[in-house]
């Protein structure tokens, strides 16, 4: 497709015995872009990561990944690929230091000594090198494997739910270094949860049961889904849940700590309704900008769940 | 009753067994180790083994030595594959093992007993594997006694009875004392081999699928080649040490002698060990845990103890299990151990088990690297 795309994949499809885990789906990432990657658990995410980066054969689908054939080009797309996996995957009776130093050898990193002793300074980490990288608590282990997985400064990186598990401020110091990264011209493509993490992607793409639901810049995904959220405030908000259910325009009511979010598509319905009840006083009513949260789990309800069915 | 909740106590147990009836390689193992160990117990293994191939060395010639001969015939014990001409021929045969026994009638045998002279009939016995011969020679005195019996009538009846007409002598040869240690040492060697070089290879491989590291490794450019290589290489070491310090043990402990050549153990072994090795990888490739590693390990292993000629004579063993035992890498490395070691063979003589091993060894690796994949799959 377009020149500055470093995925251009279309038609991936991966089944396991009986069960379609990735379903056609496609994917086009731009060079130098954060892609976030989201969907619910299960949804085929680390099995479409794992076909991007050669390890595992789809059943189906073609195209590139750093302008290699994704199927028949795993070795050359491996070594400009930085992959983090979901699980921490280092080993955790080597040291710190001995990781890293492993993980650059195996991808034949030039001046290795000097690779490493930077990565060890940039973690911060220098002092405490020959400690076992099973000893690390999950930031840091994250961290070493952030590390490790750019030791041989890859083009592209694949970060398989990175941040799970990890404290909010390590979080954001992770975050901080995606972007840094982004700028520097490496394309970065992550799968999260956290909707705070998918609005600083460029991109996102949603994915259930195998489908891609729906994929655009991150900023427009929530007008692109066409949601109107309203938000009540007020006492005995599970008496007006039981209200508002099955009231014309409502599609979804979501709880928000102390407040109610009521979402449709009809713009209008929704507001005659809400119109309505506002006028009991009760509670207090505000239109509300579009979320990506309500927009996903509205895309998620309406996804068909293929793990239900078996492949014919 | 407070301290112990029925129902607690049965969902623990229900649970235990929904995981057992999950985990299908330690099912089968608890399924069919008892069938396996059931068939080789009770069908294969004879520790008073018949059948053994007997060589003659025929100097005279007459009814009395047709009749001993017939005799040891029916006995069930020797199987004549031939005869021999010369002692040469007769000792070459029994350090090759084609022979367990090559009865020797001497010159002027018949005439000898005619005359009251008591010559001696000679047999040379390969005991290496003291149990292996050790039936079928208590069992000559008897047939030897109704041979004479049966020929010895007439005129001759006086000498048929007893002290028999004329002496046995078994000629005990590579373990003349008979010692059990002598020829169980070196065939531990092999067991020993087995059981480490297998079950640590396969573990070793099973281990980083199982902690995911398998997943970052074959995300770099590493090739399969260079992982095998890489994970069963150090293991060769380890077999290297294990052979050293065990050689040396068996020969100030047990006064094990070695006889043979060392560039024929050292080749023999080291195919062995390769062998293992690729046996251990192929596990690797079949087993999901750890726990199943050791456990398909150890199934292997048990051949290797039962079928092997290690703790029970090969000869005894029928048809089937002996074409069974055949299969396994520990079979040819006990014989070769054993022919090195007590019987001073050389290269040229175990060149039949290297081929063995060699062959075995290949088979292993192939379907290894068939079994391997470089993804996730």
């Amino acid at each position: 497709m377009s020149e500055a795309a470093v995925i251009d994949v279309q038609g991936l499809t991966k089944t396991f015995g009986s069960k379609l885990v990735v379903d056609h789906f496609d994917i086009v990432v731009p060079r130098g872009a954060i892609y976030g990657f989201l969907g619910p658990n299960g949804s085929g995410k680390t099995t479409t990561i794992r076909m991007l980066c050669g390890l595992l054969e789809p059943d189906a689908g073609a195209g590139t990944c750093l302008g290699f054939d994704v199927r028949r080009q795993a070795g050359e797309i491996k070594k400009q690929v930085g992959y983090m996996t979901q699980k921490f995957s280092l080993y955790e009776d080597l040291s710190i230091r001995e990781n890293l130093d492993f993980v650059a050898q195996m991808y034949g990193v030039k001046n290795r000594k000097d690779r490493v002793r930077t990565a060890l300074l940039d973690l911060g980490l220098a002092d405490r090198a020959g400690q076992l990288a099973g000893t690390l608590s999950g930031g840091w282990k994250q961290r070493l494997a952030l590390a490790a997985c750019l030791i041989h400064d890859p083009q592209l990186l694949l970060l398989d739910e990175p941040t799970a598990g990890v404290d909010p401020k390590a979080r954001r110091d992770f975050w901080d270094e995606i972007r840094r990264l982004s700028k520097a011209g490496v394309t970065v493509l992550v799968s999260t949860h956290y909707m705070d993490e998918a609005v600083q992607c460029d991109f996102i793409t949603y994915i259930a049961y195998g489908k891609k639901l729906i994929d655009g810049p991150a900023a427009e995904i929530a007008t692109m889904v066409g949601l109107t959220t309203w938000r009540a405030e007020g006492p005995d908000l599970a008496a007006l849940e039981a209200e508002l259910g099955g009231q014309a325009g409502v599609a979804q009511i979501a709880r928000f700590g102390s407040t109610l979010h009521v979402s449709g598509t009809d713009a209008t319905a929704l507001e005659t309704t809400v119109r309505r009840l506002e006028a009991s006083g009760q509670h207090v009513w505000s239109l509300q900008p579009a979320g990506l949260e309500e927009a996903f789990i509205y895309l998620m309800a309406g996804a068909q769940d293929n793990f239900a069915r078996d492949v014919p | 009753m407070s301290w112990f909740s029925l129902s607690r106590f049965f969902a623990v147990l229900r649970k235990e067994f929904i995981q057992m009836r999950r985990d299908r390689v330690t099912f089968a193992m608890m399924i069919g180790l008892p069938i396996v160990q059931l068939m080789l117990f009770g069908f294969a293994i004879n520790s008073d083994p018949r059948h053994l191939p007997t060589l003659v060395e025929i100097n005279d010639d007459g009814p009395l030595v047709r009749a001993v001969l017939a005799g040891m015939a029916t006995s069930d014990y020797f199987d004549f594959i031939g005869t021999v001409h010369g002692p040469a021929a007769g000792d070459d045969a029994l350090r090759r093992g084609t022979a367990s026994f090559v009865v020797v009638i001497p010159a002027d045998f018949e005439r000898d007993v005619m005359r009251g002279r008591h010559p001696d009939l000679l047999i040379a016995a390969d005991a290496a594997d003291p149990a292996a011969v050790g039936g079928a020679a208590a069992a000559l005195g008897g047939i030897v006694s109704v041979a004479s019996a049966q020929t010895l009538t007439g005129p001759l009846a006086s000498l048929a009875g007893s002290p028999a007409p004329f002496g046995i002598i078994v000629h005990r040869q590579y373990n003349p004392e008979g010692r059990t240690s002598t020829n169980i040492v070196p065939g531990l060697l092999a067991i020993i081999l087995s059981m480490t070089m297998v079950m640590i290879t396969a573990v070793a491989i099973v281990k980083e699928r199982e902690r995911g590291t398998m997943e970052m490794l074959i995300s770099t450019p590493v090739k399969p080649l260079e992982v095998m290589l890489g994970k069963i290489l150090p293991y060769v070491l380890v077999g290297y040490v294990q052979t050293t310090v065990f050689l040396l043990a068996a020969f100030v402990v047990f006064g094990v002698p070695f006889e043979g050549s060392f560039l024929a153990f050292f080749i023999g072994f080291n195919l062995f060990i390769l062998g293992n090795l690729a046996l251990g990888f192929l596990i690797s490739t079949l087993a999901r845990s750890q726990m199943q590693a050791m456990q398909l390990s150890f199934f292997t292993i048990l051949p290797s103890i039962l079928l092997s000629g290690f703790m029970f004579p090969f000869a005894g063993m029928p048809g089937w299990a002996q074409t069974l035992g055949s299969a396994v890498p520990a079979t040819h490395f006990i014989r070769l151990v054993r022919k090195v070691m007590l019987k001073g063979a050389d290269s040229a003589d175990v060149a039949g088990q290297f081929g063995a091993l060699a062959a075995i060894m290949v088979v292993f690796a192939v379907l290894a690297m068939l079994r391997y994949r470089q993804t996730l799959d």
